[in-house]
């Protein structure tokens, strides 16, 4: 089966913390996370309940994060696959990592711009890069940039 | 306190690359059928079913509705359950619970997958998050790829280490006719002139960095099937049955990237759970063996660390010291392991049989200390690092 020409039929809410995340980067290109009052984890993304806690979080709570931060883990994927969300093979090799912003304690994931296994390492430091044209979508950051 | 309850009997069909030969419900019905063989009961013994694969793997839904005749599900209770990795066990946890429960005395559940049928990486992003995590994630292997970069980096473990692990499963594989991937040159080769071999080896593609074919479970098709019964049953039903100790499961987190990486969190709660329940206080020395769904080669150093067998960082050394191969003190996986062998919704629920059939002293040329096995502990995994545990016993628990 091949879904190349095909659209998928499929809406996915973000809910109202998700899509404000969403607005930020693409009208400001600002990233946040939310802070739970009670175990001052922050949130990358904000969502509406601290998992600790099982407090919820509102609006309110949401802080300002870096757009710089660690590479917590990371991976350069080598194998080719089929993208289930585009039906399209994605591009091998590209670097996943797992970013934890300054001030935050979650990590976003996301790819990088290099596939240099000297630079692709847990501790390096990093940077987002965000697209010129933005959507609302996660990939209005294009990449996170190895400083 | 619910009731005692053992397993009985054990069933698993040869775990292939693809068994073109039969259809889900034929793959379901080979595994059932020996399972009663082995326990000596026909279906209408059986009370009750549980059941589950990775439903969206074959693009099928429904699997306990479809598969009833070849379960032998027709006009009895069941239940599907499906958690992903984890799953085989669940549905063990689930049989062991039905029973426990006083409910029902003879439980079966079934584990099974074709993943030849189905896009094992495209299936497992699809249980991501679609806008949070879908556009970046590279499937299962990428997923465990990025555990082990922080393994390495918090404690310097090296390729070489990797490779000895995978070593262990594919020797241990070598005496397992149910398992997938038999390595027959490997034989008769000490394990560190294996470890050169794959590391050195230019065959060995680079999948997603650091880890390499050899580090990876294969896509296998497969399915399992364990009877559990009663205290009071059991005892007539099989000659040693093995008793389930205690079980527990923990899981954390929605997003990946919320999973703390340094430690596998949840495998290492409920296995304190369930050597509290068991009253186990020295794993290592307690644990005559164990099967364990390690999915990668440097799961193998890291989660027996989480479990409490050896301190943070220890695991490559409990490695190279031999202790968790078939004579060691410990023996990992006699069985091969999920890198042996990876039908994925019978996986985890392998673990617990072929855990069984060491207690009950049945596993053949894979059997371990001469069959004077009293507790045996199984593990399975799924995908954002939840974990299932299961500990097995020779004698009745207290």
């Amino acid at each position: 089966m091949s879904s190349g020409e095909a659209s998928q039929p499929f809406n996915w809410s973000v809910g109202k913390h998700g899509s404000y995340f969403l607005q930020q980067l693409r009208d400001k290109r600002k990233i946040v996370g939310i802070k739970c009052p009670g175990c001052q984890r922050v949130y990358v993304p904000p969502r509406p309940v601290c998992g600790h806690c099982f407090k919820g979080l509102t609006l309110d709570d949401i802080i300002p994060v870096s757009d710089e931060g660690t590479v917590y883990v990371c991976t350069i994927v080598q194998f080719g696959f089929v993208d289930p969300s585009t039906g399209i093979q994605r591009p091998v090799p590209y670097t996943w990592a797992f970013v934890k912003l300054d001030g935050a304690d979650t990590c976003l994931t996301h790819f990088l711009d290099s596939t240099d296994p000297e630079k692709v390492k847990v501790g390096a430091r990093v940077k987002a890069v965000f697209e010129e044209k933005r959507t609302g979508n996660l990939m209005d950051i294009k990449h996170f940039a190895v400083l | 306190m619910g009731k005692r309850v053992a397993i009985v009997g054990f069933g698993q069909t040869y775990q292939r690359s693809s068994r073109k030969d039969v259809n889900g419900v034929e793959l379901i019905n080979e595994a059932v059928v020996t399972a009663l063989a082995d326990a000596e009961l026909t279906i209408r013994d059986i009370d009750a079913i549980v059941i589950g694969n990775m439903d969206h793997f074959e693009g099928i839904n429904y699997v306990d509705m479809w598969s009833a005749e070849g379960s032998g599900a027709v006009m009895k209770p069941v239940i599907k359950v499906c958690t992903g990795g984890t799953t085989g066990t669940t549905v063990a946890m689930c049989a062991y619970y039905h029973v426990a429960s006083g409910m029902f005395d003879r439980v079966l559940a079934i584990g099974w997958e074709k993943n030849s049928e189905s896009d094992t990486t495209g299936a497992i992003i699809t249980a991501f998050h679609p806008v949070w995590e879908r556009p970046t994630l590279g499937g299962a292997v990428a997923g465990l790829a990025i555990e082990a970069s922080k393994y390495m980096h918090n404690y310097g473990a090296t390729e070489r280490d990797g490779a000895r692990v995978a070593v262990r499963e594919r020797l241990h594989a070598l005496n397992n006719p149910y398992a997938h991937l038999h390595q027959e040159w490997m034989k008769g080769i000490p394990p560190e002139k294996l470890v050169d071999l794959i590391v050195g080896s230019e065959q060995n593609a680079m999948l997603a960095y650091p880890l390499r074919m050899s580090d990876m479970c294969p896509r296998t098709d497969g399915a399992a099937a364990v009877i559990f019964a009663a205290e009071g049953k059991a005892e007539k039903i099989a000659p040693v049955p093995a008793w389930v100790h205690a079980t527990a499961n923990r899981h954390n987190f929605v997003y990946a990237g919320d999973v703390d990486m340094d430690r596998n969190t949840t495998i290492a709660e409920a296995s304190k759970a369930v050597f509290k329940k068991a009253g186990v206080k020295e794993p290592l020395k307690e644990i005559d063996v164990c099967e364990l769904y390690l999915p990668y080669s440097y799961a193998g150093l890291k989660w027996i660390e989480d479990i409490g067998f050896c301190a943070y960082g220890e695991g490559p050394r409990l490695l190279w010291d031999g202790v968790t191969d078939m004579d060691g003190e410990l023996p990992i996986n006699p069985s091969g392991g999920v890198m042996s062998s990876n039908a994925i919704g019978a996986t985890a629920l392998i673990r617990v049989g072929e855990a069984a059939l060491q207690v009950m002293g049945r596993a053949g040329a894979r059997q371990v200390k001469g069959g004077d096995v009293n507790l045996a502990f199984a593990t399975g995994f799924g995908g954002c690092y939840w974990g299932d545990i299961m500990l097995l016993g020779k004698k009745k628990p207290a």
